[in-house]
């Protein structure tokens, strides 16, 4: 081989069906592997548990965020109304639940949104406009009807040859080695496209 | 003996066949035939009809600006709003917008939690239409307001006045309701798209779209680690979406029901408005789909069966409607003040009795239609059903807010609205605005979740018992074939 091993990013190999790419999933991680992912159009059921993932974390960012709607809510409310400016209205006391409990609802709401958002973005590390798969001409079907595992070169496992047999071996096709580096990609990056 | 087996085999058959639930796609149609249906739609030429409507709809959308400009320039008094009456058009129409938003919520958040897959072709166009809806209906409280230009003073930020806004006004609280409302509702929208951005992404043609979906889709790679966190934060998000939505209707209708106007004061107003907005959400959500479903064949996306669905959901909420109504009379009599049963006879037999009457026959008889088979089946039949309630909901709110004030407690503070030129020519505009930003939504985004379609076709479930034993016996089919 050519080229050196660090620009290798992984190996990549195509399934037929998000059926086999779950039985791939399984062995690649009964195998041990850590530093590997698979690629698909829409979420495969059961593939977390292949993967052996446990619960997302996007959960927490929520609970943090809804704690701190609340709590903004609440401080909004109690410091305007009964300590900064008391402002008596139709002879209602200055601070009280019942009138409050929309607005702490609804902000409450407003700002676990946030926070699930944020927690799903900082988890997954998006935007990330650029990675290494996109190298991989046949890669664009993993939003079409593409099925794909890829094992990374950094994980201790990978060995070009034995993780090459072991992708044949649990029927991935079209076995692809993915470069950092859109130019030494044995395949055009993309489709011509025009301007 | 071995023909009736086989008579018998036959009916049996045919009993299967009907009672078998119909796929929700059909054709069998595999996961690229999804993507190449729904993608093309956005990468084809603009067709010669969709211009035509656009310039039309565009022009109607102009109106809005137009009148609004109008109305700011020369004073609140050219909308036929005066004493007693003084919401009339502008807040019928913020309800009737605000309600249509509810079945894109519905769609997305409700239905996905209680898992009923049929919602998938229909959620991104149903909360797209939500969020043009909510657009729509922002305008009219804030020019309501009068000088529009202080509208600012709503939110709680530090003024010259040093006063801050009053937490216990519904009003108030309709103004955290609407655009929390907005906000989620975009956000979930938003990220129901990101992985469809990704599709249109990769399909791109000219170096522009593939610019513009590529930062849309926010480099969106469909890897299992992400989808395992997406999937945790769409459903939080439709957790947090469920009582929004049933939320924001209650907060509307608090506007109402917390005053001590008789018609409006009244505790059955929360689940009555967010039953009515439902109603008249889905019946959007049709009139909208119907016309696309044919244009750009998605019938095997969009069945009869989401139709079918679709008109039971109206006929249900009818009908709750339909009750809220008589049981509105029902507590007005048995409450025993004269003002509440005034207020309630005078609705139904007072000067706007034309009115009531006609939310009548649109929201409560019109849709017992759906009671047959016929008329959910048959689209065209399905198209002019609903613009009953799509009608009857405008006047519903009209009812409610117009005949419980032009009648004060004092009959020499009586009065009669009656809109201006202003009034209809706004409301036309935003009807306009509607359409125009939906047509542009067809144009340049995915009307179909096609990720979401893809997974709830049988090849994607890797545990769907039939498609697995196809797979892992091949030769079941021409073996049988071998024994016949």
């Amino acid at each position: 081989m050519s080229r050196s091993s660090s620009s290798l990013f992984g190996l990549g190999a195509e399934f037929s069906s998000a059926n086999a790419l779950l039985g791939a999933a399984e062995k690649i991680h009964a195998k041990g592997f850590r530093k590997w992912d698979v690629y698909s159009p829409f979420p495969i059921h059961g593939m977390d548990h292949a993967m052996g993932f446990k619960r997302s974390r996007v959960s927490l960012f929520s609970l943090i965020g809804g704690c701190i709607g609340l709590a903004t809510a609440f401080s909004l409310i109690y410091y305007t109304s009964a300590l900064n400016y008391p402002l008596i209205t139709q002879g209602k006391p200055y601070f009280a639940l019942e009138p409050s409990f929309p607005i702490f609802f609804e902000l409450t709401i407003l700002i676990t949104a946030f926070g699930t958002i944020l927690g799903l973005l900082l988890l997954t590390l998006l935007p990330r406009l650029h990675h290494p798969v996109f190298n991989w001409d046949r890669f664009q079907r993993a939003t079409d009807d593409g099925f794909f595992l890829v094992l990374e070169a950094q994980d201790p496992q990978f060995h070009s040859d034995s993780s090459r047999k072991l992708l044949e071996g649990i029927g991935g096709t079209h076995i692809t080695e993915i470069f950092q580096d859109p130019e030494e990609s044995p395949h055009p990056v993309r489709a011509e496209v025009s301007t | 003996m071995r023909a009736d087996n086989a008579s018998a085999q036959a009916a049996f058959a045919k009993a299967a066949d009907y009672l078998e639930r119909q796929p929700l796609v059909s054709n069998h149609r595999p996961l690229s035939w999804i993507t190449q249906h729904v993608c093309q739609i956005v990468e084809e030429r603009a067709p010669k009809w969709w211009w035509i409507l656009t310039l039309v709809f565009g022009g109607m959308a102009a109106l809005t600006p137009a009148m609004l400009t109008y109305l700011v320039s020369t004073g609140v008094g050219v909308w036929g709003l005066n004493v007693p009456v003084c919401w009339a058009w502008d807040i019928t129409n913020f309800v009737f917008w605000i309600g249509i938003g509810h079945a894109g919520t519905l769609i997305s958040a409700i239905l996905f939690l209680t898992r009923q897959k049929w919602r998938t072709s229909i959620n991104r166009s149903a909360e797209a239409m939500t969020i043009f809806a909510v657009i729509c209906a922002g305008i009219f409280p804030a020019f309501h307001v009068g000088r529009v230009w202080m509208a600012w003073f709503l939110a709680p930020i530090p003024n010259a006045n040093a006063i801050w806004q009053n937490f216990r006004s519904p009003l108030l609280w309709d103004v955290f309701a609407v655009s929390t409302y907005f906000t989620v509702s975009l956000i979930f929208w938003y990220l129901g798209l990101i992985p469809d951005l990704a599709s249109l992404r990769d399909r791109a043609t000219t170096r522009l779209r593939q610019m513009v979906y590529g930062l849309l889709a926010l480099g969106w790679r469909g890897s299992n680690r992400h989808w395992t966190h997406y999937e945790k934060a769409y459903l939080i998000l439709a957790g947090i979406s469920t009582p929004l939505v049933l939320s924001v209707h209650s907060v509307v209708s608090f506007d109402f029901a917390t005053s001590i106007v008789p018609g409006w004061h009244t505790t059955i107003f929360p689940p009555y408005f967010v039953a009515g907005a439902i109603f008249g959400g889905f019946a959007m959500v049709l009139t909208l789909l119907i016309p696309f479903r044919e244009i750009y064949k998605l019938h095997d996306l969009v069945t009869d069966k989401h139709i079918d669905n679709m008109c039971k959901i109206i006929l249900l909420t009818g009908s709750l409607v339909g009750y809220a109504y008589s049981m509105e009379f029902f507590i007005a009599w048995y409450s025993g003040n004269p003002f509440e049963i005034y207020a309630f006879t005078n609705r139904a037999f007072g000067p706007y009795w034309w009115a009531y009457w006609a939310m009548i026959t649109c929201n409560v008889a019109a849709p017992q239609l759906f009671w047959f088979k016929y008329c959910r089946q048959n689209p065209w039949v399905v198209l002019a059903i609903v613009m009953f309630p799509n009608t009857g909901m405008w006047f519903e709110r009209f009812v409610i807010i117009v005949t419980s004030i032009h009648r004060d407690f004092l009959p020499s503070s009586w009065g009669y609205f009656s809109p201006t030129w202003v009034d209809i020519t706004l409301f036309i505009g935003t009807i306009g605005l509607f359409v125009f930003l939906f047509l542009l939504f067809v144009r340049f985004l995915p009307i179909i979740n096609m990720f979401e379609v893809k997974g709830i076709t049988p090849q994607a479930d890797p545990h769907d018992p039939i498609h697995h034993a196809e797979e892992k016996q091949p030769s079941l089919a021409s073996s049988k074939e071998v024994h016949a």
